[in-house]
């Protein structure tokens, strides 16, 4: 089987306005999403309480918010997980009386919820400091700066500083629009999505330096002084490994988005949407930046090597 | 010659796959359900231990597979988890406090690999079920307490050379006294100077007074801190031990904060309460209307007054009024008396304990005192006839001695019988003190049903995942996509054996690196084979389309790869528990797959086209 017996001439660069406009619309509605709606961050981030819970059958989600209310917990937020047997409760952090006592919360639920429910089985209870969730926070925000900021340099470093700037654009971009996705959908922010997000970040670059690595080799290989026309070429012979690729990747995120149960669900989703993103920015954002930015043959052509008569002179 | 490897690089190939099967293998084995005992001191439990445990086994009727010695405990393999359970209850219940009993599931892994030492791969809490806590411990205050006593010191050292000061009062890691006169300030230097090296002091003008200040240097502060979470972690080990748990880990994280994971463990309000108790110590006066007491622990006793157990053995009637509580003790250390080279304890007081402690013995000279060491045990009992876990408050008099003299906020304890019984009783004394308070700012219980499920979805989701990227390579690559569909899975086989060698935990976000490696690693593939098919298309031979299809791909896959090592290197820098086993399983997947995508598939391209003149190519 082969979809590209001939190599295709699709001319992506006549697009980039059209998809420079697209972009920035999907940035702005994701900015807009993100400071509007916010995200619904987890308790990771927030910190608080979450108690999921095994009914033997199914139960009420009213019935056990009323238990909870009486219990002393009205901000609960229960929501079920998976199916209608499994249950998921939040709290946010607890002020018992001025006194924080949020370690106990889990227990004191699980015991409430058993009074009515004794078959109820608790499955998982996490408990996250108010403190220990604003560091998660400042740590998640750092490390996806620290990982631009090594990616940056070493595309700076084997590649030019205007590719540099295309792909790490590309990246801002993809987290961006997938955080975006978050914000619009409100699916459950945690800790497992913002690992996605650095994966999508290694992926969609991994993308990007294909499609780069192309275009330099034809800028010195092409006679022909034409970003453009050199960009299109290159982007037409790595189409069908982008493609390739890009299946092969969705396949194994959707098995593990249907498959890889309902604490994974939200990292699936992360990496669904980032890889759609990635692979379309690596195209439209990256290269079409990099052209922007005025990348030409100049630039890839080997350094004269001034250096090396300097030293035979004795 | 092109398209040809040479022998020693297939023998790499080789050597990296068989030990990659070798150390993959011990996950095939699974576990066995054991019971493993230890003894509360840390040693290995004596041989007549463990005969004596098989014997009850055996007349109870409980069928053990084997009961094997390791390091420092007994394992007891048993056949099911129900015969587990009751073989538990009953070793408890015959041997006593004295020895901890743990449940555990033993890997087991055949003799020959263990001997390779092959073990299966470390699961993380979230699959195998437990607790996991972040303790924090409160190092203001253990650098507080530590300023507090500098300055009781000072206070007693400048009273007793008679140095008037105006104010004297701790801040953060310094301790400031205010004099009158800088003369006075330059006496005190000299009564206070030479004694405490580890001080930084310096004067300073201000408000009208002359002021001494003494600074406890940074490096000297975090001395105080280490001390102080150490303290916590021997602390907290020793009440884990309460718990009966199998592989307890307690480690120190970050300066001031101490991760708990307790596998296994599932009544987390036992857990919190033991891990939150205290031991404590109580001063008492010796009731000298019967001293040495004689009589029974139930006889009759005067108003007021208690009988308590000693620690060696006998009875001892005691005042019940408490002097004074451990938590005015802020250290207690071992030494020799240097008048008479007996052992000894020396007790250092915090400033209100100094106070109540100096006019009390002032006013008992002569008479005798007694330390109460208080804890709560957990005890396995027979209540109508079933295995119950009770938990008891333990009260034993650990030290009775005379009063010989009016004692400040430091004194000795003496009388001791030997130099190991000073160390023991400073480290009682130590952990019944108040330690730097610690909190728990992070839990996170899995239920072991959870535990199970998560295993089973992360595999269905690495298998289902794998079959579909195998049948997909195949169908669009053909021969090469077989060869390709060979790497991936000599990759899978090499992550797993990579995981389990290094001992990484392996988490539900880790599984879910591997599923996201697997759908990846194929991208060094599909590099190649299309830039073959692309040599084939621009009329080269066979032979060159292979060569120069691999060749030109290897940079391509080398930076793309290295980038997202970038990345997976910055996550497990930042990331924490399960984030940090994506991080793990993820770098550990890019690097195998280079290699298996690359050497792997060029090894079996050439084996089945190298030796063709003029070949065909499947691709």
């Amino acid at each position: 089987m082969d979809l590209f017996k001939r190599e295709t001439h699709i001319n992506f660069m006549a697009l980039r306005r059209v998809t420079f406009v697209v972009s920035l619309a999907l940035l702005a509605i994701s900015i807009a999403a993100i400071a509007a709606r916010g995200l619904n961050l987890g308790i990771d981030f927030t910190g608080g309480t979450l108690v999921e819970v095994k009914y033997p059958e199914q139960v009420e989600l009213s019935q056990v918010r009323r238990t909870l209310a009486g219990g002393g917990y009205p901000d609960a937020i229960v929501q079920y997980f998976g199916t209608s047997r499994d249950v998921l409760i939040r709290l946010g952090p607890q002020l018992d009386g001025g006194q924080v006592d949020n370690e106990k919360v889990g227990d004191r639920i699980m015991s409430l919820l058993r009074q009515e429910h004794p078959e109820a089985q608790r499955q998982r209870v996490e408990f996250v400091g108010p403190e220990i969730g604003s560091e998660l926070r400042d740590q998640g925000g750092l490390a996806l700066l620290f990982a631009l900021g090594g990616i940056l340099i070493y595309v700076a470093f084997r590649f030019e500083y205007r590719f540099a700037l295309g792909a790490v654009a590309a990246l801002i971009h993809d987290v961006t629009i997938t955080v975006g996705f978050f914000a619009v959908t409100q699916v459950d922010f945690d800790l497992t999505v913002l690992a996605a997000l650095l994966a999508v970040i290694g992926y969609s670059l991994n993308d990007t330096i294909v499609v780069f690595d192309r275009i330099r080799e034809n800028f010195v290989k092409i006679r022909r002084d034409d970003p453009v026309e050199t960009t299109d070429i290159s982007i037409n012979q790595t189409l069908s490994r982008t493609l390739m690729t890009s299946a092969t990747t969705m396949l194994v995120v959707l098995a593990l988005f249907f498959l890889g149960g309902e604490t994974v669900g939200p990292f699936a989703l992360a990496l669904v949407v980032g890889i759609v993103v990635g692979t379309y920015s690596s195209i439209y954002v990256a290269s079409a930046l990099a052209l922007a930015l005025g990348v030409s043959k100049a630039d890839m052509m080997p350094p004269e090597k001034e250096g090396e008569d300097a030293e035979e002179l004795p | 010659m092109q398209n040809r490897y040479p022998l020693w690089k297939y023998a790499i190939l080789v050597v990296a796959l068989a030990a990659g099967v070798l150390y993959a293998l011990p996950n095939v084995f699974g576990e066995d359900p054991a019971v493993q005992i230890s003894t509360r001191s840390g040693e290995p439990p004596a041989e007549t231990v463990r005969q004596r445990i098989v014997d009850l086994l055996d007349s109870e009727n409980l069928p053990v597979k084997s009961a094997e010695v390791t390091e420092n405990h007994f394992l007891i393999r048993m056949p099911d988890t129900t015969a587990q359970l009751e073989a538990a209850d009953e070793i408890e219940l015959a041997l006593g406090t004295d020895y901890t009993v743990a449940l555990n599931l033993a890997p087991s892994t055949p003799e020959w690999l263990q001997a390779l030492n092959a073990r299966p791969m470390f699961l993380g809490l979230d699959l195998r079920g437990g607790v996991h806590f972040l303790m924090e411990v409160d190092l203001d205050a253990a650098l507080a307490q530590t300023m507090e006593r500098y300055t009781n010191e000072f206070r007693t050292k400048l009273r007793e050379s008679r140095v008037r000061y105006q104010q004297i009062d701790y801040e953060g890691a310094r301790v400031e006294v205010g004099f009158e006169r800088a003369a006075v300030r330059e006496r005190a230097f000299d009564a206070l100077g030479g004694d405490y090296p580890s001080l930084d002091f310096r004067g300073e003008e201000r408000d009208g007074l002359f002021w001494l200040i003494a600074e406890l240097p940074d490096q000297e502060v975090s001395e105080v801190e280490n001390f102080a979470v150490s303290q916590n972690i021997t602390t907290l080990r020793n009440r884990v031990n309460e718990l009966g748990v199998a592989e307890p880990v307690i480690q120190r994280q970050g300066r001031g904060r101490i991760v708990v994971q307790l596998p296994g463990v599932q009544d987390t309000a036992r857990a919190k309460d033991i891990l939150g108790a205290t031991a404590t110590l109580e001063f008492h006066k010796v009731d000298e209307s019967n001293f040495p007491y004689q009589g029974g622990p139930d006889a009759a006793t005067p108003p007021g007054s208690k009988v308590y157990q000693r620690r060696d053995e006998g009875y001892v009637l005691l005042r019940e009024r408490v002097i004074l509580t451990g938590e005015y003790i802020t250290d207690a250390q071992s030494g020799i008396d240097s008048r008479n080279g007996q052992p000894q304890v020396s007790i250092r007081l915090n400033d209100a304990g100094g106070d109540i402690f100096s006019r009390f013995t002032a006013e008992n000279v002569g008479k005798y005192m007694a330390v109460v060491f208080i804890e709560n045990r957990v005890d396995t009992r027979r209540v109508d006839g079933e295995i119950r876990k009770v938990s008891e408050r333990v009260e034993e008099v650990i030290n009775v001695a005379r009063i010989q003299e009016p004692l400040g906020n430091r004194f000795q304890i003496t009388g001791l019988d030997s130099a190991q019984e000073a160390r023991d009783l400073a480290l009682l004394l130590r952990a019944g003190s108040l330690a730097a308070p610690m909190e728990i700012v992070e839990e996170r219980t899995i239920g072991p049903s959870l535990g199970q499920e998560n295993i089973d979805q992360g595999f269905n989701a690495v298998i289902i995942g794998f079959a579909l990227v195998v049948v997909f390579m195949a169908l669009y690559y053909r021969v090469f996509g077989l060869v390709a569909d060979l790497a991936l899975l000599t990759n899978l086989v090499l992550i797993v054996g990579v995981l389990s060698l290094l001992q990484a935990t392996l988490t539900l976000p880790g599984i879910a690196g591997i599923v996201l490696t697997v759908g990846m690693a194929v991208d060094a593939n599909v590099l190649i084979f299309e830039r073959i098919r692309e040599e084939l298309r621009s009329g080269a031979s066979a032979r060159n389309a292979i060569d120069g299809g691999y060749e030109k791909a290897l940079s391509t896959i080398a930076d793309a790869n290295i980038t997202t090592l970038i990345a997976a290197i910055v996550l497990f820098a930042f990331g924490t528990g399960p984030i940090k086993g994506f991080a793990v399983t993820l770098s550990i997947g890019i690097v195998t797959s280079m290699f298996t995508a690359i050497m792997g598939t060029r090894a079996v391209v050439n084996l089945i086209y190298g030796g063709r003149r003029k070949a065909r190519l499947q691709i």
